[in-house]
């Protein structure tokens, strides 16, 4: 009796739907805003979260470096204000006292200097590394191959240049491995090209550096044996963070240093600045959704409302209906799929408008040389029609309930 | 076994102060008779209508309708019950404002599931034969009462039920088109259908065959109007 796909079934509800356009307008664009809120967040904050993630892409989570500061106590003799340095040895030092480390690596770098290859420049940081640095860093490598021990070894004069340097330097080369970079005079023969992305700041943008062998930076550049960071790995099965009070023990110890002086060395965890990004994103997902869902509900309820106005305005011919003999479920049925119709159309307007800015979103940050993906994914979108639809359902519940309640006499009875 | 069979049926409203509105009422009514259900307003006759067409319950008594005990129906098959056997016209029309006469005419088919062009051209038909073939599309805020009232005429008979119940037909018409709904009544009565009209003004009752005198809750008397023409009320005669 009650068919899903009888033609005049949908035609009575675009009609009873069309009847007051403003006002199913207004009611519709409730629900339009609070899915609108809802994936147009989620889509941004996933494309936020993916923008911070592509800053740490490659780098291992569970590694942390150590930087020499200045000493701001007192202790065992030494005055504060003291200016100190890691040295080589204690790469060594934290190898031996701490076996749950996996790699510990010494890093040095130059800032702001120029490379150059024939007329071509670039500017970026020159970074020495060793062959373990792979380790905590992907290289992604495009070309050739990264440093190696036999290149610290023998301090040979080598480099990997990162991405942008490649493009600056080598426009018209398709593989640079073999040509010589220019560095502040010396010249470095190019073994590879890295395509590493991160940008957090421990040596500068990886895209923008040349890197050579730890060693070679160290005596070209009269560093004698001063590192400027170390960093390091935990082993698999423990945390970096629970051997990070262990590494930093035995540095404090090394160059006395008062164990609660936070200014005399910088520690940088990246799991828990992982962690704290985590929870970050999780706080404005869950914000997010609160929002959304809120918005949702307040527009589904305002559907609720005028389908209840609705079912009160059409008492009469609820009634008339029922006299002619219309079955409850067709009076059920007419109602809940009117909600669900604008509580759908509506949502997928919604989704729609916020899938449509998003990609405009996209465009704009694709236009300052990022890709970065702010789409929702197809899985959600759907899944949120599908709730739109339960939603309806629900809204029109209140409203069919009163409809059903409505006795063919007490609508025919109008005097 | 008449096809209408009522045995002391009791109605009382609650709204308030209890109101005692049928005080047993026993009533047969045969099949192909014309009767008239006469009263001043209050004396329960629009009650008695409305439990006829099963749009209301009654407290106790028993309703026979064509062989069936009429009590405690599920809603579906009271809807059905209205729906094949049960014609309705009303005072106030009570035509869907929204839909045109064509649609109204066939919303009925539409409740038995009956195909959209088998139904829109069975209502054709049907407003056709009430003259009205060429208002089919128009609203009926843009009908005159006759024709309103003709539209429902078509909508009651379009699924040809066994009785017509008419309450006030006429009440909101003139005296000249309340003679020619009298009119169209008859013809259907003589067309074998069984016709119920309630009403209070006399000039409608005596244009029926048998007319049952209604008055505070109980039937008065009931008489029998074999020759409408010959009472100075009937055909012919004074209509209000």
């Amino acid at each position: 009796m009650t068919k899903l796909f009888d033609l005049d079934q949908w035609s009575e509800i675009l009609q009873t739907v069309t009847r007051n356009k403003s006002r199913s307008l207004l009611t519709a664009f409730g629900v339009f805003w609070g899915i609108f809120m809802l994936v147009f967040l989620m889509g941004g904050g996933e494309g936020l979260k993916r923008f911070m993630a592509q800053n740490f892409a490659g780098l291992a989570q569970n590694s942390c470096f150590l930087m020499p500061g200045t000493t701001s106590k007192a202790y065992k003799g030494f005055q504060s204000g003291r200016e100190w340095s890691l040295k080589n040895a204690d790469v060594d030092r934290i190898r031996r006292a701490v076996p749950a480390v996996e790699t510990v690596t010494p890093m040095a770098a130059c800032w702001g200097r120029t490379f150059s290859y024939g007329d071509q420049q670039s500017r970026g940081t020159l970074k020495g590394v060793r062959a373990d640095y792979a380790d905590i860093e992907e290289p992604h490598l495009t070309h050739g191959r990264f440093l190696t021990d036999t290149d610290e070894r023998d301090s040979r004069k080598v480099c990997v240049i990162g991405k942008r340097v490649y493009e600056e330097l080598f426009p018209d080369v398709d593989n640079p491995c073999g040509r010589y970079v220019e560095v502040d005079g010396v010249y470095y023969q190019v073994v590879g090209v890295s395509k590493m992305t991160s940008n957090i700041g421990i040596m500068g943008s990886a895209e923008q550096s040349v890197m050579i062998p730890f060693r070679t930076l160290q005596r070209l550049y009269h560093r004698g044996d001063d590192v400027q960071a170390i960093g390091f790995t935990a082993r698999r099965g423990t945390t970096v963070t629970s051997i990070q009070a262990d590494v930093e023990r035995v540095v404090r110890q090394a160059h006395l240093l008062a164990p609660d002086d936070g200014q005399a060395l910088h520690v940088f965890n990246l799991e828990t600045l992982f962690q704290m990004i985590d929870n970050l994103f999780r706080g404005i997902e869950t914000l997010v959704w609160l929002i959304g869902v809120g918005t949702l509900l307040s527009g589904a309820i305002g559907v609720s409302n005028i389908m209840m106005v609705t079912v009160r305005e059409r008492t009469g011919e609820i009634g008339i209906r029922r006299a002619i003999g219309a079955r409850p479920s067709s009076i059920l049925w007419q109602v809940m799929a009117e909600s669900i119709v604008l509580t759908v159309i509506a949502g997928l307007a919604g989704i729609t408008f916020a899938v449509a800015l998003l990609s405009g979103v996209e465009h704009i940050v694709a236009a300052q040389g990022e890709t970065i993906s702010f789409q929702v994914s197809f899985g959600l979108a759907l899944g949120a029609a599908a709730a739109l639809a339960v939603l309806g359902g629900l809204a029109g519940l209140a409203p069919s309930m009163r409809a059903l309640s409505i006795r063919p006499i007490d609508a025919i009875r109008d005097e | 076994m008449s096809l209408i069979h009522l045995e002391n049926i009791e109605k009382t409203y609650h709204a308030g102060a209890p109101l005692h509105v049928l005080k047993g009422i026993s009533l047969d009514i045969e099949r192909g008779e014309f009767v008239a259900i006469m009263g001043a307003s209050g004396s329960g006759k629009s009650t008695l209508l409305n439990i006829l067409g099963i749009l209301d319950t009654y407290d106790s008594g028993e309703y026979w309708l064509n062989g069936t005990l009429i009590k405690h129906l599920s809603e579906n098959r009271a809807a059905d019950y209205r729906n094949r056997m049960i014609g309705f016209i009303f005072q106030s029309f009570n035509l869907i404002p929204f839909k045109n006469a064509l649609e109204n005419v066939a919303l009925p088919l539409f409740y038995q599931g009956v195909g959209r062009r088998r139904r829109n051209a069975l209502a054709m038909e049907y407003l056709e034969r009430l003259g009205l073939k060429e208002w089919a599309h128009h609203l009926p805020s843009e009908l005159s009462g006759g024709q309103k009232q003709r539209v429902a005429i078509a909508r009651a008979i379009i699924t040809q039920p066994q009785i017509i119940l008419a309450d006030e037909p006429t009440g909101a018409l003139d005296s000249q088109t309340s003679a020619e709904v009298m009119d169209l009544l008859r013809q259907l009565n003589d067309a074998g259908m069984t016709v119920v009209v309630v009403t209070h003004e006399s000039g409608v009752a005596y244009r029926t065959h048998k007319i049952v005198h209604i008055s505070d809750g109980v039937i008065g008397r009931i008489e029998t109007n074999l020759d409408p023409a010959a009472t100075p009320f009937g055909e012919g005669g004074l209509m209000k």
